[in-house]
């Protein structure tokens, strides 16, 4: 696997998404939303109507609210990576980018880093806004900064790009069987599922601190690690130009 | 260039490819002519490495087919262009062979002179900033043989380059071919246009999953019927036809109307005999000719036998 290879292929994906102005605006809209709305909930409605000693019951709500970034990290890439691979297809330029001296591997490993950089990074950027304003709004209230913690640092840079390779790998097996963008979807938007099933149970059994996350990670990484083996299955160039629809 | 042997491709129970053998020169366009169906993509996509093969072995630009260590090198000693261009519509003329270049690892220098210099031959680096998806579909198919010489490829894959282009488009992409066959690169070119494969090709295969021939348009043009010359006299008699045989030995020598009809194995040396036969006998020549096939009735008996035969 040469990594250089995999950059060139990424790269390309990275220009190529530049031009999927839809997809842009999605992937900028949801972490800014995510980054400007919490903050204004918690100001407008929670700090001030929630209570005395906002510091005993707030941290419940801001760890869900943050949880949101990795659901995040869960559904964008979809977009992208659907995009990329069925995008491919329909245009037929698959054929001769397996023409070229890249391995299979290069070339998925080059489309995963072209759907995971712009997710980690709009996540991220999300995040910091996020953070930022909550710190503002409830510095007062908590007479301490809530973030940055260990609980966020885990979700920002273990569980959401673990998070977003299962879709990213999922979105490939998907892109496989299936011949056009919106049907990818469909089957990806799928994967939203067991996000929301944490993020209830969350309020129920699981409470979603650091060490529920990494432990959760662990199980973001056994799937990712299992859908990666059948992803790659999937992407063999004799697959893609004799099986693939 | 290349050198294949029983090379077979089976897809469950259907084989699409059945134990073809053959072998293209160094600076050849060989022509790979079949219907729809035949089994010449799967043939392409076998040789360049693109798909496994079910049986055989091929050996291409000196790597062996299938051969783990060799795929790469492989990869990088060829140019295919498949049927589908396959573009990026909504990057640039430059951008596209760009790409390309760089996942053949080439040096940025070499890359940017290559680029300009295939852009200009193919009348497109005056639009080298535009998105391609505002090109003819001539412009296209010619974009997409530059994006297969990007990296100075020494075999080129060619698959259907004329399909659904318009006359004038097809003229441009064929007179690229030609000067391609100019350079001395090796060409094998997919093609079910038989005008094409006679103007532009050295030697042709017709497939019909299993190979039927291999020959230049010529040779197999001339072995459809044998070879035959045709005498139109001012009268044909059998008195002629026997002073004929007399003079070129016992050969099959037909009367037909004003015409004799004559089998001959080496028609540069027999057709003077021939000719000088006649005229001692007292017979007065009108035409002497030596008709052959066209390529298109070669192809049309061989796949009419080869569909009756499978």
């Amino acid at each position: 696997m040469r990594l250089s290879q995999a950059w060139v292929v990424a790269r390309h994906e990275l220009r190529q998404l530049r031009q999927r102005r839809g997809i842009l605006v999605g992937l900028i809209a949801f972490p800014v939303g995510v980054g400007l709305g919490f903050p204004a909930l918690v100001d407008l409605q929670l700090v001030p109507h929630g209570g005395p000693d906002p510091g005993s019951w707030a941290p419940m709500y801001l760890n869900a609210f943050a949880f949101w970034f990795v659901i995040g990290a869960a559904s964008l890439p979809t977009t992208i990576a659907s995009y990329s691979i069925v995008g491919e297809k329909v245009s037929k330029s698959l054929e001769p980018l397996l023409a070229t001296p890249t391995t299979d591997g290069e070339i998925l490993l080059g489309k995963a880093l072209g759907a995971l950089l712009p997710t980690l990074f709009a996540m991220w950027l999300g995040a910091a806004l996020y953070q930022g304003l909550i710190d503002v709004g409830t510095v007062g209230a908590f007479g301490y900064l809530y973030y940055p913690n260990w609980q966020m640092a885990v979700e920002l840079f273990v569980a959401a790009p673990l998070v977003a390779l299962v879709a990213i790998e999922a979105s490939v097996i998907i892109s496989s069987r299936v011949t056009d963008f919106r049907s990818a979807q469909q089957y990806a938007s799928v994967l939203l599922l067991p996000m929301i099933i944490i993020y209830v149970a969350a309020e129920i059994v699981l409470p979603l601190n650091a060490v529920n996350l990494l432990l959760l990670s662990g199980i973001f990484a056994l799937v990712a690690l299992a859908l990666y083996r059948v992803s790659l299955r999937a992407f063999r160039r004799d697959e893609i130009l004799t099986r693939w629809k | 260039m290349i050198h294949a042997e029983n090379l077979t491709k089976r897809f469950g129970d259907l084989t699409a490819v059945d134990h073809v053998s053959l072998d293209v020169r160094e600076g050849e366009v060989f022509g790979f002519l079949g219907p729809n169906g035949a089994g010449k993509t799967t043939t392409v996509r076998m040789l360049s490495g693109l798909i496994s093969k079910s049986a055989g072995s091929a050996v291409v630009a000196g790597c062996e087919v299938g051969k783990e260590a060799d795929a790469l090198r492989l990869r990088e000693q060829i140019g295919i262009l498949p049927e589908n261009v396959g573009l990026y519509e909504g990057s640039s003329a430059y951008e596209n062979l760009e790409y390309f270049g760089q996942l053949h690892r080439m040096d940025p220098t070499a890359l940017r002179s290559n680029i300009e210099r295939l852009l200009r031959t193919m009348d497109l680096w005056e639009k080298k900033d535009v998105r391609v998806e505002t090109f003819s579909k001539g412009m296209k198919q010619k974009l997409a043989i530059a994006r297969t010489l990007v990296h100075d490829p020494v075999l080129l894959f060619l698959d259907e380059p004329t399909a659904n282009l318009d006359p004038e488009a097809a003229k441009m992409v064929r007179e690229t071919i030609l000067a391609l066959r100019r350079e001395r690169r090796t060409i094998f070119l997919n093609t079910h246009n038989l005008d094409e494969a006679q103007r532009v090709c050295d030697r042709v295969g017709i497939l019909r999953t299993r190979l039927l021939t291999v020959g230049s348009p010529r040779e197999l043009e001339a072995g459809l019927h044998g070879r035959r010359t045709v005498v139109r006299l001012e009268r044909a008699t059998e008195t002629l036809a026997r002073a004929v045989q007399d003079r070129i030995g016992p050969r099959p020598v037909e009367v037909s109307g004003d015409r004799l009809l004559i089998d001959v194995e080496d028609p540069d040396r027999e057709n003077p005999e021939i000719a000088a036969a006649i005229v001692a006998a007292g017979g007065r020549i009108l035409e002497l000719t030596q008709p052959s096939a066209s390529l298109e009735e070669v192809y049309l008996k061989l796949v009419h036998e080869g569909a009756a035969g499978s």
